[in-house]
């Protein structure tokens, strides 16, 4: 199944990145020749094949409960790229109304 | 005596210094002092940090000097890829996205250098968030490669191959995601390893796709290659993924470079249509090379290997939308457009069309599609049991063979702007290394001669099974002595793409 622009755009959305139109048109042609050749995969029988998330599998890793340096309030607002009264600063995350 | 340091071996680097007849510092000059003659040419490092390297060297003379014993590679320079936390450097990913970022910590593997006395020279350049196969999705500029500068060095991991091909450092290292270690390392002439997933640690390694992600050396033999192997990895409690065992004996490994006795396989599937024919001779050259030094050889099908490529590039993009998302011009890095006006969706949205280059736009797209209700269990899911099937086929394998092997690559470097519009033609470089990233096990690739049809490098690639990667140096060690002593002198002589 082909990928329409208006699928582009939307990924786009969701993935939080405001593109030009000519970048979605080019992305979209490029997203579409990509998406046929990876649907290879639904070539293969896979009937009852367990996925694999992880080629190593571990679980429950835990680590010794013990006292560790963490940063300074310096430190990690050091490369923000705005602060205010010792904190990040971000733009609103409301609507104003 | 500067030029001839920077011909030498780490090892022998390491000899020299440890019986007095070269100082850390000389050394360390000697190769910031080369890296000032070609880097302009070659562009492999993003930041030199010459004060700290220089620094670093002074004070493994002055340990030497206090009667300490020191590690293997102690005052032995390296070259750093920028995917690796640094305080005292920058740390861009090669992205506009993280341009001048000072990370707060170091990487395990940063820290572990730092401890053994190995003198970090400066980052090195990489395809952008480590996604690409020849360093031209950089936001900083492609790197070139030393056998011929109008050819890609490959990638992701090319700045670090360019660097120890063109002599700026006898060590690099790098990490393979989909092959972004072996494949610079095959079409530069060097060695590259993939160790064991797991082996050494992410931490500190600016994520991809964390279960594909595995740091890994670059050296200019095979012995070199197993010092690093064994200076950065082992255990790390600060990396849940890291593998708790002791880190397998490569070093010894290398220096057996014997394969009499072992059985290794041929994988059908890795070569014919599609590959260079001067890569497939040399590739068929080896193999006799290794039947003749005493091993047993076979073919052994991997029929599942077929669909690694599609698999590789639904799983890795799934994990790196959702890795990249904390880009989000809030914390750290580029913001664009907070003009007191936007919200902080806008900002970020902002932020990140102008942060990121286009194949990284792609494969967050590609990622968000795989990944999307509808489209989840036909895409992301089957790519998750095919990659079971590679890991089947891979156990199967090593019940019948000590190793396989494969070519590195489909070709050799391909000129620079050749594929970089052409994402297809790009993802195909990685064909060979893929399947190991999916099933986590080791794999190397050591030189193995000059296509015919182009004269430039060709890599050999050994694979074994998890946590077997003692066997990649074994072999490898043994190619590499047999192919020096044929032809009298080490591959690398024969780059004459710098002056």
């Amino acid at each position: 199944m082909p990928i329409a622009r208006d699928d582009v755009a939307h990924l786009a959305r969701l993935s939080r990145m405001d593109l030009a139109e000519a970048e979605l048109d080019h992305l979209a042609a490029q997203l579409d020749v990509i998406i046929s050749a990876v649907a290879r995969v639904q070539e293969v029988a896979v009937e009852g094949v367990p996925p694999t998330s992880h080629a190593v599998p571990l679980v429950n890793v835990f680590r010794d409960d013990v006292e560790w340096p963490c940063l300074s309030a310096e430190e990690a607002l050091d490369q923000a790229p705005a602060v205010e009264q010792q904190r990040f600063r971000v733009p609103r995350i409301l609507a104003e109304d | 005596m500067a030029g001839e340091l920077t011909r030498m071996s780490a090892a022998g680097l390491a000899a020299a210094m440890a019986a007095g007849e070269v100082s850390a510092l000389e050394v360390t000059d000697a190769h910031l002092a080369r890296i000032g003659e070609v880097d302009d040419a070659v562009h492999a490092f993003l930041h030199v940090a010459a004060d700290g390297a220089r620094q670093a060297a002074r004070a493994v003379d002055e340990r030497r000097a206090a009667g300490e014993v020191l590690g293997p590679l102690a005052g032995v320079p390296l070259a750093l890829k920028d995917v690796f936390t640094t305080t005292d450097m920058p740390t861009t990913c090669g992205s506009a996205i993280l341009n001048g970022w000072r990370p707060p910590y170091d990487a395990t593997v940063t820290r572990r250098l730092r401890q053994t006395g190995v003198v970090i020279l400066g980052k090195t350049n990489m395809d952008e968030f480590a996604m690409g196969s020849s360093t031209e999705n950089s936001a900083f500029g492609p790197s070139h490669n030393p056998w011929d500068l109008s050819r890609v060095p490959g990638g992701s991991s090319g700045g670090s191959a360019a660097a120890v091909a063109g002599f700026e450092a006898p060590l690099g290292i790098g990490t393979d995601t989909g092959g972004s270690i072996r494949q610079p390392a095959a079409v530069c002439g060097v060695v590259g390893v993939k160790p064991t997933y797991g082996g050494p640690s992410r931490y500190g390694v600016v994520a991809f796709a964390s279960s594909l992600d595995t740091p890994g050396p670059l050296a200019r033999t095979v012995l070199d290659a197993a010092l690093l192997h064994e200076t950065m990895a082992g255990h790390d409690p600060c990396d849940s993924t890291s593998v708790n065992a002791p880190v397998p004996p490569v070093v010894a490994a290398a220096r057996q470079a014997d394969v009499s006795g072992l059985t290794i396989g041929v994988v059908p599937e890795l070569g014919g249509e599609g590959y260079q024919p001067g890569v497939l001779a040399r590739f068929g050259e080896a193999v006799d090379l290794l039947e003749s030094l005493g091993a047993k050889v076979v073919e052994v099908s991997c029929p599942h290997f077929s669909y690694a490529l599609p698999a590789y590039y639904l799983i890795a993009p799934s994990e790196c939308s959702s890795n990249l998302a904390r880009f989000d011009a809030m914390r750290y890095g580029l913001r664009v457009g907070d003009d007191g006006t936007r919200s902080a969706d806008e900002v970020m949205s902002l932020t990140r069309a102008q942060g990121f280059g286009a194949e990284v736009k792609r494969r967050i797209m590609l990622g968000t599609y795989a990944l999307s209700s509808g489209y989840y269990d036909a895409y992301y899911g089957k790519a998750q049991q095919v990659r079971t099937l590679i890991i089947r086929d891979f156990q199967a394998a090593f019940e019948q063979v000590d190793v396989l092997v494969s070519p590195s690559t489909p070709t050799t470097a391909f000129p620079l702007g050749e594929r970089v519009d052409d994402p297809l033609a790009m993802y195909v470089a990685d064909l060979c290394t893929i399947p190991s990233d999916l099933a986590g096990n080791a794999a190397l690739s050591v030189p193995c001669g000059l296509a015919a049809e182009d004269g430039l490098p060709v890599g050999l690639q050994i694979m074994a099974p998890v946590l077997a990667d003692d066997r990649l140096y074994r072999v490898g060690a043994a190619v590499e002595a047999a192919l020096d002593s044929r032809r009298g002198h080490p591959l690398l002589d024969e780059a004459n793409g710098l002056t």
